[in-house]
């Protein structure tokens, strides 16, 4: 299958602050990975790097996708990135609050769209079935993820469980093959997180998807993820199939301190 | 008791007020005799007015408060109104013939204003992409007014070009400054976006003023032609009803070419924009290309606007085009709703219109506005016609689009 992802030794610096120090990670085609490790191990500001966010001070971050040959993205524009089909949401909801629904994931078909502003003032037939093919297409993911009864809402009164489901929603709007996902638990109930663990393995089939997430929820993470990266301090400190992580020191003493150190203390 | 919590929090306020006022409305000095007048009665007006109004204040916060819980989204009785195509459809038939007749019926005078308050529809709705739908705070928007002005008024000055000519000339070379100004401020929003179209705008006008070779200084351009009728020569009242229906036909292009933009792809983009910046690049919005239609789709209009305005007056100097200008047409998009086209229509009438119609009020004409302002403010954020999203309705699998 190949890797559709690769990070080579990748170093993001804020001033004097190392932030992500020589990460190096891979994410096979298909497959679901996850990204853990304590509060401020760089984990957002490697999806931010991986999304253009940030340009990273060095190293160099590879795309493969499936129908084309490798190509460099770091340093490259957010939304040239997203058009080379890597999505991603937000740890706290980012949406368009003063929009509907649909219009939010009508967004996401913008790259996969290119009517212009002649187009727009004189609505051509193209420009007409364009829209009508924009539309068709947000409202079949809206079904998908169980939002349609909720298209003319605007995003704002959403409750909060349905937001999450339209950033997701709006992200795969963008016709991803690889998809970030910074948290999607997040101030989920047990319930709501089990409907979404159902949803993102379906979401890997059904939308031919590769899928990194960052996740605080262990039992979502060991559930999901084939593989799983831990980053401490910036620094990539173990990789490994759940059971490896599960049981390797270096992960453990990360999350729980050192023994040593708390008798010490 | 009902109201029992609204007359003791009035109560208060009213004892407050009295206290506050007392040494302006009861103690007056007169230095003359050296004695104190105390003007007790002032105390009761004082009183009582604090009362009611705190009164009936206070109700009307409970009646919100309580609506607010019951219907979470109430739309007003306009909105209502004018998405209702009963009502609409007629209203639009009936302001069309109002428009067609109105400069047979009425007199040269109102026709000129007529025509001045259709200026402001042109520069409410170009500055409504830029603030109301891309979110771009720009208070330097008459410097586009200006450059179409000045461009109409120059090169025919020195190269004898016509109206026609210029109309579209004035338009791109707005819009070629607005994406001159768009360029410095890509990466600013709000406030510094503000300040910096503001200084551009201030900067444009100093240049226009003091440059006497280029723009003959404070004095002005004057005998600037008026818009040729198939070289037919036209009386000034001739004219200024040619003028009219001019601005009638432009403003219908305006109407139609913003709502279209609005309802685009173009247009959703720059709502995500205006909503949130990093979440719209992400989404795969390039937002430097946003930015940048908006600002030349936002100052077209105005230099078209401002080559009308040169067309109809035959004379622009500087002090056209001062801040103030800049100030009136915000606000003409902030209360007639941003984003709502209707809206921003009647906010232009009304405050280009009434103060003509109001003359006996003059001297306070700017207290009533600023009262105006805060008071639809207060009781109408979004606006006088809040824009209100695109609803679809959805049948089937296949998907059908429907106002």
């Amino acid at each position: 299958m190949g890797n559709i992802l690769e990070v080579k030794n990748l170093t993001m610096d804020f001033g004097g602050l190392r932030a992500l120090n020589n990460v190096n990670l891979h994410i096979q085609r298909g497959e679901i990975a996850a990204l853990i490790g304590p509060n401020g191990a760089g984990k957002t500001t490697l999806f931010n790097c991986l999304t253009g966010i940030y340009k990273p001070t060095a190293g160099d971050i590879l795309l493969y996708p499936p129908d084309g040959k490798a190509k460099k993205i770091s340093g490259l524009k957010i939304n040239i990135i997203t058009e080379l089909g890597v999505a991603r949401t937000f740890q706290n909801i980012r949406l368009f609050g003063g929009m509907t629904v649909l219009e939010n994931v009508m967004i996401g078909r913008h790259t996969r769209s290119k009517s212009s502003i002649l187009g727009a003032i004189f609505r051509p037939p193209a420009t007409r079935s364009e829209e009508k093919a924009i539309i068709d297409k947000s409202y079949s993911i809206l079904e998908y993820m169980g939002l349609a009864p909720l298209v003319n809402e605007l995003a704002n009164n959403l409750p909060y469980g349905a937001q999450r489901r339209l950033e997701i929603a709006r992200a795969l709007a963008t016709d991803p093959h690889l998809l970030l996902l910074d948290e999607p638990a997040a101030g989920m109930n047990p319930q709501e997180t089990n409907e979404l663990d159902a949803l993102i393995a379906q979401l890997r089939t059904d939308y031919n998807l590769s899928i990194l997430l960052i996740e605080h929820d262990m039992k979502l993470v060991m559930n999901l993820a084939q593989n799983i990266f831990v980053l401490d301090y910036g620094e990539e400190i173990a990789y490994g199939t759940p059971q490896e992580i599960r049981h390797n020191p270096a992960v453990i003493k990360a999350y729980l301190g050192e023994e040593a150190d708390a008798e010490v203390s | 008791m009902k109201y029992a919590c609204e007359l003791k929090q009035s109560t208060y306020i009213a004892l407050w007020f009295i206290l506050l006022t007392f040494p302006i409305m009861v103690v007056k000095v007169n230095t003359i005799e050296n004695i104190i007048v105390w003007r007790w009665i002032n105390i009761v007006g004082v009183g009582v007015g604090a009362f009611v109004l705190s009164f009936f204040w206070q109700l009307y916060l409970r009646k919100k408060m309580t609506s607010q819980q019951t219907a979470p989204e109430k739309v007003s009785i306009l909105n209502r109104l004018i998405e209702n195509p009963k009502i609409y459809r007629p209203a639009l038939f009936i302001v069309g013939i109002f428009a067609l007749i109105f400069p047979a019926v009425f007199s040269h005078y109102q026709v000129n204003v007529m025509t001045t308050a259709l200026i402001y529809v042109m520069l409410g709705l170009g500055l409504n992409i830029e603030v109301g739908l891309a979110g771009l705070l720009d208070l330097g928007y008459v410097a586009f007014y200006a450059v179409g002005a000045y461009s109409y008024a120059l090169l025919n000055y020195h190269f004898g070009l016509g109206f026609w000519m210029l109309l579209p000339v004035g338009a791109l070379l707005a819009a070629f400054f607005g994406i001159l100004v768009g360029f410095p401020v890509l990466r600013l929003r709000g406030d510094y976006l503000a300040i910096v179209t503001l200084a551009f705008a201030e900067i444009l006008r100093l240049v226009l003023e003091n440059w006497n070779t280029f723009s003959f200084g404070p004095s002005g351009i004057s005998n600037i032609p008026r818009p040729g009728f198939f070289g037919i020569n036209l009386t000034p009242e001739q004219s200024a009803i040619y003028m009219y229906f001019l601005l009638i036909a432009l403003c219908g292009l305006t109407i139609f070419v913003t709502y279209r933009l609005q309802h685009s792809r173009i247009g959703r983009a720059w709502v995500a924009l205006r909503e949130d910046e990093l979440a719209c690049q992400a989404t795969g919005i390039d937002k430097t290309k946003a930015k940048l239609t908006a600002f030349a789709l936002g100052a077209m209009w105005a230099g078209m606007a401002g080559v009308l305005f040169a067309a109809k007056t035959t004379f622009i100097n500087p002090a056209s085009f001062t801040f103030m200008e800049s100030a009136m047409i915000l606000s003409i998009v902030v209360l007639g709703g941003m984003g709502s086209i209707p809206g921003i229509i009647l906010a232009a009438l009304a405050i280009t219109l009434l103060p003509e119609y109001l003359r006996v009020f003059s001297d306070y004409r700017m207290i009533l506005f600023g009262a105006a302002l805060i008071i639809i403010m207060v009781f109408r954020p979004g606006g006088l016609l809040a824009d209100r999203r695109k609803q679809y309705k959805f049948h089937q699998p296949d998907a059908k689009e429907k106002r």
